[in-house]
């Protein structure tokens, strides 16, 4: 069923959207939060078969206990502090009872009223340069769940699947839940600092260096709460819960979709339903998910298997002095120190590019060819595939790319088929361009002899050059890089074609 | 008496996911009035000054360090499962949703 | 008991450290020590049913220690001793079901932390033993399984939840036993059973491997014959476990030193020993009223200071335990879902929602159902605080009663039971009888501290009664040097151990 939606202008006339959000992070720590089972969301064990990272707690094997990994324990104070979060002086495990099949106890491991981390706040910036504050309510640590593959039927979704396989490898993986507060006046760039917040997360996780924070391999998950109320009201209005945004682009596009469905329904008349919805990347809508009922029951209780964290002051302040700085800080000195202009910058921010562009400059590229690379070729590929950048092609290899070509081994040509290789999942520029034969022809002898021949073909472009019309080369230059399969230096070709014409 | 009805019996099973039978949820009404109502003096000396223990041994920050242990091969993982395919563990379909 | 010199026939009638003894000068070899268990168990517990399953690489495991024995290698002083393991604990190669069906023919990839710490010592597991299921009652006859008889007779429960491990070692099945203890599933089937059995310092021995029935209550512990017996097997199962976030990172001093020293001195010189006005109240049957003042006479003439001390509290402790214990329980039991191991009950057309409440209805029984249910019910939006939250508060009393009791008294003493063992299906038609019954022992789980069952005589219908002795906080030593004391003394009176005076059971032909 196709919901009607009113046009977004008008909705933000007539309504106030409110917006919260509950962002999970998934911690890189080696092991698993609770047991020493290997962490999938650890770079070391990303391509594990299904069922191999798994101990008997993985499992919810009858017996097994829980403890609590340290290291968990400071990235999530860490994560708290750098959203100037209080750190609790003491916190404690709770169990959330549920059942479903990819829950190995059927209970997960969270925090209930005693989170690590509470009352913070996170500036972000607009594309504009407006900064709005976040109000952070809590961060809680907790255990992620299993994965399960609907099998049978037609969409491969859970409806009309005739059964489901479940691997616990990720049972188990470190979790930090953050919560915000109500977010108010948002107004009509409500969806903007959506996407600006959801970021702005990712790249304080990224600077901390507690999480690879992939949205499209779930390092980083969104749901996101809207509600709308009428101008002039107190009261919030019901709110619905959108659950599977695993983008950026998406998060400011979910928002946007129900700011417009819940106003079509509300000026008819309707009523919202407090329920959980779903976001489909691929038709951009949400669709109706399960409603609250009283079966959120989740009879929580101080989990009996695990003592209480009481983080001792000094290890708040050791991991305070170790605080990476502020995005909006960062963002401002990276500007300064690669030069960008205005445009420049905000084009890289509005592409969510900030922390490719780093890595490429990271890796070796200068600023400028590390922005043009991502804000033009790649950014152009990803619009057309409908993907993020970052899913396309590593920081590392492009600025590979870029050395090749500054080492002349590659001309911009060359190093665009290298690149489309590379997003081909072909390997590394330096092996595509083997593979692919990319390479360009500095055989002097060779390259002389195709200008030759272009000339000769074209006796009156070689006469304009005589003539002093130097600009007339470009016939023939264009000439000499076809028959060269574009491997050729094109502006080692210009100078032996005006040399060659003077012979 | 504790007013603990059928329906609420039969939420409770559904809670606890038992397919209780028409019998049970008929016996467990009228046993579990009772042991309420036995179990509800607790209410008599629990003062709000009184702290809650939820530990007998008060303990804090048992932490392990971050050290990868011992994996259960997929023979062992399997051993018991009622259904798999090598790789996963297998299930009927799912009516609910995630949480 | 130094220059006997045992015909293997008379080796299962052997206190554990007598046996040990025997093993260690090489008088008896494991296959031997073994082989009279294994036949004691086949002729015997057909009847008694104290195992769910013997354990068919016992003489395997037997000549093994043996072997190292006789290559000279320095072992255990128990090594080549057999053991009895309840089946709430997991053990590789052995199934492991808690007694319910819902894990019938389940063989966990791991050992728990005290199967491996008896393993590691040489101990050699006979099989495992009956129990109540999940450890859910006071009778053994919640068992799936069906129930366990009293060797003392067989028309009588032998106590539970660990009914079985009781049985055997009553029954000479097994020197030694390992039990587990959530409100007296150790310390009320010794009682019944005329056996000793020590619920430790809550995280003084590993729950890791323990199949959790209320995590805040349970605690592993040794079964035996005599006090000496249960020190050395707690010297083995104890101490720190990193598996077990509450386990106690802490020296203990040996409690097998404990209880020779007690033994020896026969003395009770100077120690302070109280009585709970509350726990001495009607409900205790004249019996063992009687055993009880007996023994407390015999306490005051070992030199015994005899105060009584008042744990107003108390009077609320069944009301809090039977709150606390299926709360946790009703969580601790949804992983018994069909999905990873255990039984899977399903239909065709069934969603998995409908598989698991079929699987569970079906693999547990009425006693596991009820609690879950309950337990369910206290965790529930609006009735958390009311009855969960009262609860844990209730625990804080009953620990504030222990503290001002024990600034009174080193020990305090109760009957271990209100009444001699009854018979079987007696009270099973009301729960709520049933609970009752385990006023006595609930405390000492509320408030974490370390308690022993061990027999004080007869009662008018010639079964065993128990006494209960409970100590501070990680002072489990001190319930090993009394013991032991309080043990030595009675079989004085006795002219031996009251295990010595069980009849004997028909042994049944092979």
């Amino acid at each position: 069923m196709k919901d009607r939606l009113m046009d977004f202008d008008e909705a933000l006339e007539r309504f106030e959207p409110v917006m919260g959000f509950e962002v999970h992070v998934e911690l890189g720590t080696r092991t698993k939060m609770f047991s020493a089972a290997p962490n999938p969301a650890h770079p070391d064990f990303h391509d594990a078969e299904p069922n191999t990272l798994v101990d008997p707690l993985s499992l919810g094997l009858p017996g097994s206990l829980p403890v609590v990994n340290e290291q968990a324990v400071r990235y999530s104070i860490a994560l708290g502090l750098a959203l100037n979060c209080e750190i609790a002086t003491s916190s404690r495990f709770a169990r959330k009872n549920y059942f479903y099949p990819d829950t190995p106890k059927n209970y997960q491991i969270s925090q209930y009223d005693e989170p690590i981390a509470f009352e913070g706040s996170v500036e972000v910036e607009l594309a504009d340069g407006r900064r709005v504050t976040i109000p952070i309510e809590r961060a809680h640590m907790e255990e992620d769940a299993g994965k399960l593959t609907h099998v049978g039927g037609a969409t491969g979704r859970i409806q009309g699947a005739e059964y489901s396989l479940v691997d616990y490898n990720r049972a188990g993986v470190p979790l930090v839940e953050i919560v915000t507060k109500p977010i108010f006046g948002g107004e009509r760039s409500a969806p903007e600092i959506a996407k600006a917040y959801v970021a702005t997360i990712r790249d304080i996780v990224l600077s901390l260096g507690i999480s690879e924070a992939r949205m499209e391999r779930g390092n980083l998950r969104c749901d996101a709460n809207v509600s709308l109320r009428p101008r002039g009201q107190e009261a919030l209005g019901t709110r619905t819960e959108t659950k599977n945004v695993n983008s950026m682009r998406s998060v400011e596009r979910a928002v946007r979709y129900e700011i417009q469905r819940q106003a079509a329904i509300l000026a008819a008349g309707g009523t919202i339903v407090q329920e959980t919805r779903h976001w489909h990347e691929d038709t951009g809508t949400t669709s109706p998910g399960r409603p609250k009922s009283d079966a959120d029951d989740y009879r929580y209780f101080p989990e009996p298997d695990l003592l209480p964290v009481a983080p001792s002051r000094e290890l708040v302040e050791e991991l305070r002095a170790q605080l990476p700085e502020q995005p909006v800080a960062r963002r401002r000195r990276l500007k300064a120190e690669w030069g960008f202009a205005d445009l420049e910058f905000q084009d890289v921010v509005n592409g969510d590019m900030l922390h490719l562009v780093e890595a490429t400059v990271g890796a070796g590229a200068a600023p400028q060819a590390a922005r043009k690379w991502w804000t033009g070729e790649i950014a152009r590929v990803a619009n057309e595939r409908g993907v993020e950048a970052s899913t396309l092609v590593e920081p590392a290899h492009v600025a590979e790319l870029q050395r090749l070509i500054d080492e002349g081994t590659l001309t911009d040509r060359l190093a665009r088929q290298a690149l489309e290789g590379v997003m081909a999942g072909e390997g590394s520029p330096s092996e595509v361009a083997a593979a692919r034969g990319l390479q360009v022809v500095t055989d002097e002898s060779a390259l002389v002899a195709a200008v030759d021949e272009a000339l000769a073909a074209q006796p009156d472009v070689l006469q304009k050059i005589r003539d002093g019309k130097v600009q007339a080369a470009g016939a023939v230059i264009g000439a000499v890089m076809k028959a060269m399969r574009g491997q050729a230096d094109a502006a080692r070709v210009r100078a032996i074609v005006l040399d060659r014409a003077q012979a | 008496m504790s007013e603990i009805t059928r329906e609420e019996v039969q939420h409770l099973a559904g809670l606890a996911r038992i397919a209780l039978t028409d019998d049970e949820v008929t016996s467990l009404t009228t046993e579990l009035s009772a042991i309420v109502d036995a179990i509800a003096t607790v209410r008599e000396i629990a003062g709000d000054d009184v702290p809650a223990t939820s530990h007998p041994v008060p303990l804090t920050n048992v932490l392990r360090a971050d050290v990868v242990g011992d994996t259960l091969a997929h023979e062992q993982t399997f051993a018991g499962a009622p259904s798999h395919d090598g790789e996963r563990f297998r299930v009927s379909a799912i009516l609910g949703e995630e949480q | 008991m130094s220059g006997l010199r045992a015909e293997p026939a008379d080796l299962t009638r052997l206190a554990g450290h007598e046996l040990a003894g025997l093993l260690a000068s090489g008088e008896v070899s494991s296959v031997e020590a073994t082989q009279a268990h294994l036949d004691r168990i086949a002729a015997v517990d057909g009847e008694l049913h104290a195992f769910l399953h013997v354990n068919a690489g016992a003489l395997d495991a037997a000549r093994a220690i043996d072997e190292r024995r006789a290559a000279g290698e320095q072992l255990h002083e128990l090594a080549g001793a057999p053991i009895a393991i309840k089946d709430v604990l997991c053990t590789i190669g052995m199934p492991s079901t808690s007694g319910s069906r819902i894990l019938e023919g389940w063989v966990p990839p791991y050992d728990a932390t005290v199967v491996a710490r008896v393993k590691a010592a040489g101990l050699v597991a006979l099989g495992k033993t009956n129990m109540d299921e999940f450890a859910m009652g006071s009778s053994t006859e919640h068992s799936a399984y069906g129930p366990t008889r009293n060797p003392w007779d067989p028309e009588r429960i032998p106590g539970g939840s660990g009914g079985g491990s009781a049985a055997a070692v009553a029954a000479f099945e097994a020197p030694f036993a390992l039990g587990s203890d959530t409100g007296g599933s150790i310390r009320q089937p010794a009682a019944v059973t005329g056996t000793v059995g020590v619920k430790p310092t809550y995280g003084g021995v590993s729950r890791y491997g323990a199949i959790a029935l209320a995590s805040s209550l349970d605690q592993v512990g040794p079964v035996t014959r005599t006090v000496l017996d249960s020190a050395l097997i707690h010297d083995v199962i104890g101490g720190h476990d990193p598996h077990d976030s509450t386990s106690l990172d802490r020296e203990w001093p040996s409690f097998a030193a404990a209880a020779r020293e007690g033994a020896a001195s026969g003395s009770l010189q100077g120690v302070r020993v109280g009585i709970v006005k509350e726990l001495d109240a009607e409900g205790t049957a004249d019996d063992v009223q009687a055993r009880f003042r007996e023994t407390v006479d015999v306490l005051t003439a070992a030199g015994a200071e005899v105060v009584e001390v008042s744990c107003p509290s108390f009077a609320y402790s069944v009301a809090a335990y039977y709150l606390i214990l299926p709360a946790e329980a009703s969580s601790n039991l949804a992983r018994f879902d069909s999905v990873r191991f255990g039984l899977r009950v399903e239909g065709p057309g069934q969603t998995v929602e409908d598989v698991m409440a079929a699987t569970r209805e079906a693999g547990f029984g009425a006693e596991v159902k009820r609690r879950i249910i309950l337990g369910t019910y206290a965790l529930s939006a609006g009735y958390y605080d009311a009855y969960y939250g009262s609860a844990q508060k209730v625990r804080t009393l009953i620990q504030r009663d222990f503290d001002a009791a024990f600034e009174q008294a080193d020990l305090l003493i109760s009957p271990a039971a209100p009444t001699t063992a009854f018979k079987l299906g007696e009270k099973l038609d009301d729960p709520l009888a049933m609970y009752v019954n385990d006023i006595t022992t609930i405390p000492a789980n509320l408030a974490g501290i370390p308690g022993m069952g061990l027999p004080m005589g007869l009662g008018d219908d010639g079964m065993p009664v128990g006494l209960q002795l409970l100590a501070p906080m990680f002072e489990d030593e001190r319930l090993y040097r009394a013991g032991a004391a309080i043990e030595a003394l009675l079989a004085d009176r006795w002219g031996g151990i009251l295990t010595t005076k069980a009849p004997a059971l028909t042994e049944a032909t092979r």
